[in-house]
């Protein structure tokens, strides 16, 4: 049921991506931590792409909440796109949109990098 | 010699007379005889227009030979709207001379006054005697309304996990309808109603004995249709005749929701599902009619939420005013639909009053009877009032990740229902949370321990009902996360699950019983995205 979290980072136009498949909950933390600390290796925004992305719960935002910890502590910017309708509207509620901005897709967060 | 001899008469009126005030040696009192209705000798009278000697009078009469046996000579209507209200009957002058004319001038002279006086009367005496039955009917009204009303329950029954509600209003003429409750052994609750036929103090003293012979035999018998047996035999012998009692026993086990009862010959209770209406149906003879009757005796479990509906006839013979009757098929329809308040008895009430007109004056006795299982044998004002139609109902262990298999079976049986997408997905995010929460606050993480989830749906919204095992932690009130504080590393990045769902559904409700929580889902199927 539950679709294992894996995370990969790649370079593009706008900057480091990090791009994300399965479920995002508390065990996915490790491994979006470290793809985090890979992206940062590299310069500018790091963007995350949720597109493969299929479920997200609390204790998925709140280690997303703490990858933007770690980027607002070390001044890098974080963006995001590839996230379904309803998970935006979960990033709005949340207020996690405040501090990320977020794509409607790659072309327009690459563009904006 | 002269009688009057009325119409319309009382025995007492019939030897009423009037005697000339002549010497006393020279009058005689004829009796009065009376002139049947139809009699030729009433149609030549009503036609003479006066005095009619019967001297050489000849006529197919009984009543006139009788008069002129009695040594009637002359006879003198009073006649009154075309009606013989009276006759003078007179017999032969003192003088033997026959009457003359200016005789028979003055008498019909004297019959054309008297006659209205006569009238005038008449019409006195029938107000009078009409106003003493008035009176007379309105106080045994009154004793009879003031036995049933004495006799019926003061309170109702309190019962955790149940709520029991009644409604009584007598027709004028009051009726013989009643109700009762009997608290039984081990937590059973008996429910009793019931219609004598007739009405007035004969029926109200019936209804007393049965009401006493009932509550006898429910110490004595655990099944009702024993009761029921008990009571017929008991009653036949004591009941006027053609006078019976309609009545349904029911006997409630609070705790298990088990209901069995019997029926004699009652109208039949509803009881509004999650699905619909049924009707409980046993058959069974009215009471007093007849000795040694059997009666079915039947069961029915009643679930959470579901209600059952007693009713007396009064309610379903209740007419429109074009005669149509209100009928059990609108009845039925009125229970299935539950009212917004969960007030039954109120929406019953209104509905029939709708149909009939509201100051039509009431045919006969309507009674109603609701009892309704509520889902928390606590507190009844805490139950989940808008359970609906249970559309699935299953466990998962606490194990993390089965919120995943919550999601997606409450998925399954809601997109039938056609709840817009974006609702949908709140609403499985709010599933999830709530999952989650259940097997870490409520069952601490142990995969031994099942978190029960529960979809319901009525017409205007969906119900998930989540409950854990009790034991664990209490679940803590919700707070607005402070992302920034999360964002500086002041607080844990944690702690957004009760947020979320409360976020994500148009209510939650939280209950507590025994230990175990159960949280409450709601989202309306209309709204906005």
């Amino acid at each position: 049921m539950e679709s294992l979290f894996e995370a990969t980072v790649a370079e593009s136009d706008g900057g480091p991506l990090v791009v994300m498949s399965g479920t995002v909950n508390r065990a996915a933390k490790e491994a979006l931590e470290a793809a985090y600390d890979e992206a940062t290796k590299m310069e500018g925004r790091v963007l995350l792409d949720f597109r493969g992305v299929d479920y997200i719960n609390s204790t998925g935002i709140a280690v997303i909440v703490g990858i933007l910890a770690m980027a607002r502590a070390e001044d890098r910017v974080v963006a995001a796109f590839g996230l379904t309708d309803h998970y935006r509207e979960v990033f709005n509620i949340t207020r996690l949109a405040d501090f990320m901005t977020i794509y409607d897709d790659e072309t327009a967060a690459v563009a904006a990098g | 010699m002269v009688q009057v001899m009325k119409r319309r008469r009382t025995q007492k009126e019939q030897s009423d007379s009037i005697a000339a005030q002549m010497p006393e040696s020279k009058t005689r009192l004829i009796e009065a005889i009376p002139i049947p209705s139809g009699d030729p000798l009433e149609t030549l009278l009503l036609s003479s227009g006066g005095p009619v000697g019967l001297k050489d009078l000849e006529l197919e009469s009984e009543a006139l030979g009788s008069i002129r046996a009695a040594g009637v000579e002359l006879i003198v209507p009073l006649i009154g709207q075309g009606e013989l209200l009276g006759a003078l009957y007179l017999g032969p002058r003192l003088s033997d001379q026959p009457y003359s004319t200016d005789d028979r001038r003055l008498l019909g002279s004297l019959a054309s006054q008297v006659a209205p006086a006569m009238k005038v009367a008449q019409l006195v005496r029938e107000q009078q005697a009409e106003a003493k039955e008035r009176e007379r009917i309105q106080q045994e009204l009154q004793v009879a309304a003031l036995i049933q009303q004495t006799l019926l329950p003061k309170e109702l029954p309190a019962i955790p996990g149940w709520h029991v509600d009644a409604f009584y209003r007598p027709a004028r003429a009051v009726g013989g309808d009643f109700y009762d409750f009997i608290a039984l052994d081990d937590g059973r609750l008996g429910v009793i109603i019931g219609d004598v036929t007739d009405k007035g103090v004969p029926a109200a003293l019936v209804m007393a004995t049965c009401r006493s012979m009932l509550r006898a035999a429910a110490q004595r018998h655990t099944s009702p249709a024993a009761v029921l047996a008990d009571v017929n035999d008991a009653l036949v012998p004591e009941i006027p005749p053609a006078m019976f009692v309609t009545c349904l026993y029911a006997i409630i086990d609070t705790e298990a929701g088990e209901l069995v009862f019997a029926n004699a010959g009652h109208n039949l209770p509803y009881v509004r599902k999650a699905d619909g209406v049924i009707e409980l149906r046993a058959t069974g003879m009215p009471l007093g009619l007849m000795p040694a009757m059997p009666y079915d005796e039947k069961r029915y479990s009643m679930a959470s939420g579901e209600e059952m509906v007693l009713t007396s006839d009064g309610i379903t013979e209740a007419h429109d005013p074009n005669g149509e009757m209100y009928g059990f098929s609108r009845l039925m329809n009125r229970v299935a639909r539950k009212p917004s308040n969960g007030d039954m008895v109120s929406a019953v009430v209104r509905d029939l009053e709708d149909f009939t007109g509201a100051d039509v004056e009431q045919e006969d006795d309507i009674t109603l009877v609701v009892v309704t299982r509520t889902s928390s044998a606590q507190d009844s004002a805490q139950t989940f009032e808008d359970i609906g139609r249970v559309l699935d109902t299953f466990t998962v262990a606490s194990e993390e990740g089965n919120e995943r298999i919550a999601i997606d079976r409450v998925t399954a049986v809601i997109v039938p229902l056609g709840l817009n997408s974006s609702r949908l997905e709140r609403l499985k995010t709010a599933v999830g949370e709530t999952v989650m929460n259940a097997m870490e606050h409520g069952n601490d993480n142990r995969p031994e321990l099942d978190v029960g989830v529960e979809v319901s749906a009525t017409e205007e919204s969906i119900s998930v009902r989540v409950t854990d095992q009790g034991g664990g932690r209490p679940i803590p009130d919700t707070m607005t996360p402070d992302l920034e504080a999360k964002l500086a590393g002041e607080q844990t990045p944690r702690g957004w699950g009760l947020f979320l769902i409360e976020q994500m559904v148009d209510d939650v409700r939280s209950t507590r019983e025994g230990g175990a929580h159960t949280i409450e889902l709601i989202m309306n199927r209309e709204g906005a995205t």
